[in-house]
């Protein structure tokens, strides 16, 4: 590893002492670089860059400056040192590699990470780079570049941070937020100024630092202001509580106002001024922020046919809400983290899931990686001779008044905050609060800006704050852990809300605000609530797709929780198929559940709007049985072979699915479609007596296949390339991402019978599709089932399961089946994309074909037999999952109750049925997942926008 | 906003409201104003339509229970030392009040908190939120947004989730476990646990 970074910082080396910092000096390309020695033009670096362009956009504007260059060297070479033209995004890339490989290394160790704090590791791997160069070159080529800084690093890491807090919990705080960045800052810089500069009359700070009450002060501003990045980096690996989280992490992004307004009004010394700027700098930010909010929420709400370019928008137009804060010179950090908090809403609601994850991705990787090269090149400024003008006594001073300042502001201001706040913050709180004041890259990169003819003592400050952010960092950052689990802070838990949290919360805020109002107060609540309904009533209208707007949050957090259920049982149980005692998960048992978090959060990525619904069972078959369902279950699976022809399809603004994904998405709709075929059968053994001669056409093909993969929580849509569809492929993508949307409608039953899709939960190798199937026995003892059970008949009047967006699909094979009897065709993939609807994707009114005709196919067909008899074990464990014993409709479902053997047999009487689901203490399979279409399905009436 | 001054002379018993219910006496003047703003008729003693007149209260989802919930079963009026003893419901809790024996009998204690949130979804006061309970909280606060089926699902679920002895309801100790949890693990705080936070509301002086 030592030699590619030798190289690259040699490399970096001589690039930058041509286009960066040191050009001026006219320092000559040391001899020692190895690359250069390599290079045809050796003058051109130098030559590049035009006097006036800043370091940090050397990065981006170069390389045509360096084409040009690079290509006059004349005579013809075969192979050409092309050098000057690559260089810049070349040693970029190469810092981002050196950066992350240094990430890896330290996380190798586990025991390692836990202690120390990998800032700190970053800053120590920064001083062991910047000291080679400064071997190498004898002057230090390198500092963390206040441009490069300003515009490119630190929006990063604000808008990542920016964008995933959690509004509420930010806004709950605001009042402590304000207070401690805008009061405890000032009040931290006038301390430290007025101090400083007592301390300079009282001459314990050298007389060589030649500053006066203004530069003090000025100094003071720049290095009060706690730091976003260095706090990020610190507290993320605490994990102290949200509230101590949000309260100092939230201070040091609004404090970044006063900061601008202080090093840039400081030295004017009006302070009448310096108020008016404060407010125009903070406020004037925060509206640039929101108009970016309220634009890009608006943007997304028609990203429907370029959902490929979805995540784009977020980035641009958060970046842009900073350059433009930045432009006016009002605060681009409060800009940016109002852009994110505002537009946060909006927009996850309008994107697609996989825009989401990408959106998630890629922020977080460009803020872990910024972060790194900030404090590597946090490192790395610090081993430069020229600016240790090193002075003890300021150097020492500065560290006791912040620390001291701190812990002085924060106690004074807590205690006027708790008269006020409903949660006080105790003493543990202020004690964290104090010592996480951390400085960091934002107080270098000012001071570094600071005009070093104005300010004589700029390379003191330089080397000062360089010392303070270390100190900050490094120790306070190494022992801040240790401290907070020494005081027994409240730690975070990551404990997910339970669907009567989010009930419980609301109807809470509820009431509050009710009782603000019978009691005539205008309080925190009241506000809210006028905000909430603000929000409902116009933006959320302005800025959410009339789809979205319709969903209901409580319902999202439902399908969630559901999911999240489902893995983690299948977390529990490992191979779920063998344990036939999995537990439900209940509230305890998923405290104790480290993994699931995890799971949790890949499942939610991944996207799903499918809603899994679990279940329980309390009879416990036998181990026989068992044994035969994971053989078959091995067996289905290996036999398992998709038929479906793939169409070769690009486009430069969908994805195409891949080839598992297809592969599972058609397994799913295999699965999808027996659970509708048993739903309606089930359905049938109700109203036998009116339909059963009816329907009975050649179902033979029908056969579920209930083998799904985990992978299929994507959200199925059904049937890209069948023929009904093919016209509204793209509308079929964007369902994609939405979810798949069942609609039940019922002619005969007396009770809204919502059926859930679950997902198939497991992993790729157990597949867990749990169809509700009209007997447990059916599932209990598939292959029996498969042979010998006759064909139900399903009534097309019976209810039906239809995904919302097929439902035009639907109702066509329905026709098609009423008029001519269809043969079986599923077979072969002759017709795919027919086949792909109406086999897969659209449940059709269907009998069973008599076993002796699904015997009489082909190959396939036999496999898909075997397959269809695996849907057992998945659905036992999803009867496992969830208990439910709902009473009242249990009498209803009591045809789904059957007894496991009932399946063997023909259907069992009406009556016998009831008896046998009170004994089993059935559970309910069919749940609801009816979800509001996503725009662009075919059911308008169920589009409908005016909802309010 | 009251036509006249409230004076603690005015307002019957208030001494020993303020012990009962540990409000200060400004707090009482404030309320009692109000409570003479509320009451329109000036017949000391509020009626359910009083409340509705109050126009946020009317935008709640949950206003009607909320209002409901401030008159004692079989009753049509509300005395001043009745409000303001539901009020007391929603003071914070002093944490050095609520370390003495006496915390029992405040109306502010996290027991009588929950209790009084767990009666607005308790309307037939049987002591359990039946489904059908439930659903018609749900359905009032979802109004438009979720279909009859998604409600039931909800509904279920959470009953589900709470429900520890099987009844098909939440009973109030499965109320306030649920409750519980979830504010001692959202919050934070395990030593200060608190329901109070949640269902507290800041009295202005």
């Amino acid at each position: 590893m030592q030699f590619p970074l030798l190289l690259l910082l040699f490399s970096a080396a001589a690039d930058l002492s041509g286009t960066a910092d040191l050009r001026e000096t006219g320092l000559s390309i040391p001899a020692s670089a190895p690359p250069l020695l390599l290079c045809p033009q050796p003058g051109a670096p130098r030559d590049l860059a035009p006097p006036g362009l800043a370091s940090a956009r050397s990065a981006v504007g170069e390389p045509e400056e360096a084409q040009n260059v690079g290509h006059h060297g004349g005579g013809f070479r075969v192979v050409q040192w092309e050098w000057t033209y690559v260089q810049t995004p070349y040693i970029i890339a190469m810092w981002l590699l050196v950066a992350s490989v240094a990430k890896i290394l330290f996380h190798f160790s586990q025991h390692f990470t836990t202690v120390v704090p990998e800032s700190c590791m970053l800053i120590l791997l920064g001083l062991v780079l910047g000291g080679v160069v400064l071997v190498a070159n004898k002057k230090q080529l390198y500092q963390l570049d206040p441009a490069l800084f300003f515009l490119f690093l630190l929006p990063t890491i604000v808008g990542d941070a920016g964008y995933f807090m959690s509004a509420r919990l930010f806004f709950d705080n605001l009042g402590a937020i304000l207070t401690y960045a805008v009061v405890g800052t000032l009040w931290n810089a006038f301390c430290c100024g007025f101090s400083l500069y007592a301390a300079k009359l009282l001459q314990v700070i050298d007389e060589r630092v030649q500053a006066d009450l203004m530069d003090f002060l000025l100094f003071g501003a720049l290095i009060s202001a706690v730091d976003p990045v260095a706090v990020l980096a610190v507290f993320e690996e605490v994990h102290v509580n949200d509230t101590l989280f949000i309260i100092v992490f939230g201070e040091s992004l609004v404090n970044d106002a006063v900061t601008v307004v202080g090093v840039e009004n400081v030295e004017t010394a009006d302070y009448f001024k310096g108020v008016a700027s404060f407010f125009i700098v903070s406020i004037g930010g925060t509206l640039v922020g929101v108009v970016f909010a309220v634009i890009l929420g608006f943007i997304t709400r028609f990203t429907k046919k370029v959902r490929i370019i979805e995540p784009l928008f977020v980035f641009l137009l958060v970046y842009l809400a900073y350059l433009t804060a930045e432009l006016f010179s009002l605060s681009a950090i409060l800009s940016m983290t109002f852009c994110g908090i505002g537009a946060n809403k909006y927009v996850e609601a309008n994107i697609s899931q996989k825009s989401r994850t990408t959106v998630k991705y890629t922020m977080k990787t460009l803020a872990s990686i910024a972060e790194t090269i900030i404090f590597i090149f946090l490192g790395i400024s610090a081993v430069d001779k020229s600016k240790w003008a090193w002075d003890t006594g300021l150097v020492s001073c500065t560290l006791v008044f912040i620390f001291v300042f701190r812990a002085v502001g924060v106690i004074g201001q807590t205690w006027v905050l708790n008269r006020f706040r409903l949660i006080p913050l105790d003493k543990i709180d202020q004690v964290v609060m104090s010592y996480g004041g951390l400085r960091g890259a934002v107080a270098f990169a000012l001071v570094v800006l600071l005009d070093g003819k104005r300010v004589k003592a700029k390379d003191y400050f330089v080397a000062t704050t360089i010392v303070v952010v270390f100190f900050t960092v490094m120790f306070q950052g190494l022992t801040i852990k240790p401290l907070v689990k020494w005081l027994k802070v409240p730690r975070s838990s990551s404990r997910k809300p339970t669907i009567n949290e989010e009930i419980h919360e609301r109807a809470f805020d509820h009431i509050l605000t009710a009782v603000e109002d019978i009691a005539g107060l205008q309080g925190y609540h009241h506000w809210r609530d006028k905000w909430e309904q603000f929000d409902k009533n116009y933006l959320s209208k302005l800025l959410l797709r009339k789809s979205v707007y319709r969903k209901s949050e409580l319902w999202e957090a439902y399908q969630k929780i559901n999911i999240r259920d489902a893995i983690s049982v299948i977390d529990q149980g490992g191979n779920v198929l063998t344990s036939a005692r999995l537990s439900l998960p209940s509230m305890a048992s998923r405290a104790s559940f480290p993994e699931f978090t995890n799971v949790t959060n890949y499942l939610r990525e991944n996207g799903s709007g499918v809603c899994l619904d679990l279940q329980v069972i309390d009879n416990v078959p036998g181990a026989k049985v068992e044994e035969d369902t994971e053989t078959h279950h091995v067996l289905a699976e290996n036999l398992y072979k998709p038929r479906r022809r793939y169409q070769s399809h690009y486009s430069r603004h969908f994805m195409s699915l891949g080839e598992k994904e297809r592969q599972d998405r058609e397994v799913f709709q295999r699965n999808m479609k027996s659970r509708m075929e048993t739903f309606k059968s089930t359905r049938y053994k109700r109203h036998k007596k009116e339909r059963s001669l009816k329907k009975r056409q050649g179902l033979d093909r029908d056969k579920p296949r209930r083998n799904v993969s985990w992978q299929d929580t994507d959200p199925v849509f059904v049937s890209v390339e069948s023929d009904e569809e093919k016209d509204e492929h793209s509308d079929a993508e964007k369902e994609e991402d939405v979810g798949i949307t069942f609609v039940a409608r019922r002619t005969e039953t007396p009770k809204p019978r919502p059926k859930s899709v679950p997902p198939a939960v497991g992993d790729s190798h157990s597949p867990t599709a749990a169809p509700p199937s009209p007997t447990n026995g059916g599932s209990l003892l598939p292959w029996k089932g498969s042979v010998s059970s006759p064909p139900p008949c399903v009534s097309v009047e019976a209810t039906k399961i239809i995904p919302v967006d097929l439902q035009q699909a639907w109702n066509q094979s329905i026709s098609s089946l009423e008029s001519v009897s269809s043969p079986p065709t599923h077979t072969e993939p002759v017709h795919p994309r027919v086949s792909a609807l109406s086999r897969l994707g659209v449940p059709r009114p269907i009998s069973y074909s008599p076993p002796g005709s699904v015997g009489g196919c082909t190959s396939s067909i036999g496999s898909q037999v075997v397959q269809s008899s695996l849907c057992f074990p998945e659905k036992k464990k999803e009867q496992e999952m969830e208990e439910e014993q709902e009473k009242e409709e249990e009498a209803e479902l009591q045809p789904l109750l059957a007894p496991p053997t009932s399946l063997t047999k023909p259907p069992p009487p009406p009556g016998s049925a009831p008896s046998s689901g009170k004994r089993r203490k059935p559970s309910v399979y069919l749940r609801s997942l009816v979800t509001t279409p996503s725009t662009g399905s075919n059911e308008p009436h169920s589009r409908d926008p005016t909802q309010l | 906003m009251g036509s006249s001054r409230s004076r603690m002379d005015d307002i019957p018993h208030a001494q020993q409201l303020i012990h009962e219910t540990d409000f200060s006496a400004a707090h009482l003047l404030r309320l009692h104003q109000r409570f003479k703003f509320l009451d329109k008729y000036q017949t000391g003693e509020l009626r359910p339509r009083d409340f509705g007149a109050i126009p946020a209260l009317a935008l709640n989802p949950i206003g009607d229970r909320i209002i409901g919930a401030f008159f004692s079963p079989g009753r049509e009026t509300l005395d001043f030392p009745s409000f303001v003893r539901i009020l007391a419901h929603f003071r914070p809790t002093d944490p050095n009040r609520s370390r003495d024996s006496t915390q029992q009998e405040l109306a502010n204690s996290r027991t009588r908190k929950l209790k009084f949130a767990f009666q607005l979804y308790d309307q037939d006061r049987d002591g359990k939120i039946s489904r059908a309970e439930l659903l018609q909280v749900l359905r009032a606060m979802l109004e438009t947004q979720v279909v009859e089926e998604q409600l039931q699902s909800i509904a279920e679920r959470a009953i589900q989730e709470a429900d520890l002895d099987k009844d098909d309801a939440i009973s109030f100790d499965e109320f306030r476990r649920i409750v519980f949890f979830f504010f001692v693990f959202c919050l934070q705080s395990l030593e200060k646990v608190n329901i109070d936070h949640k269902m507290s509301i800041r009295f202005l002086k």
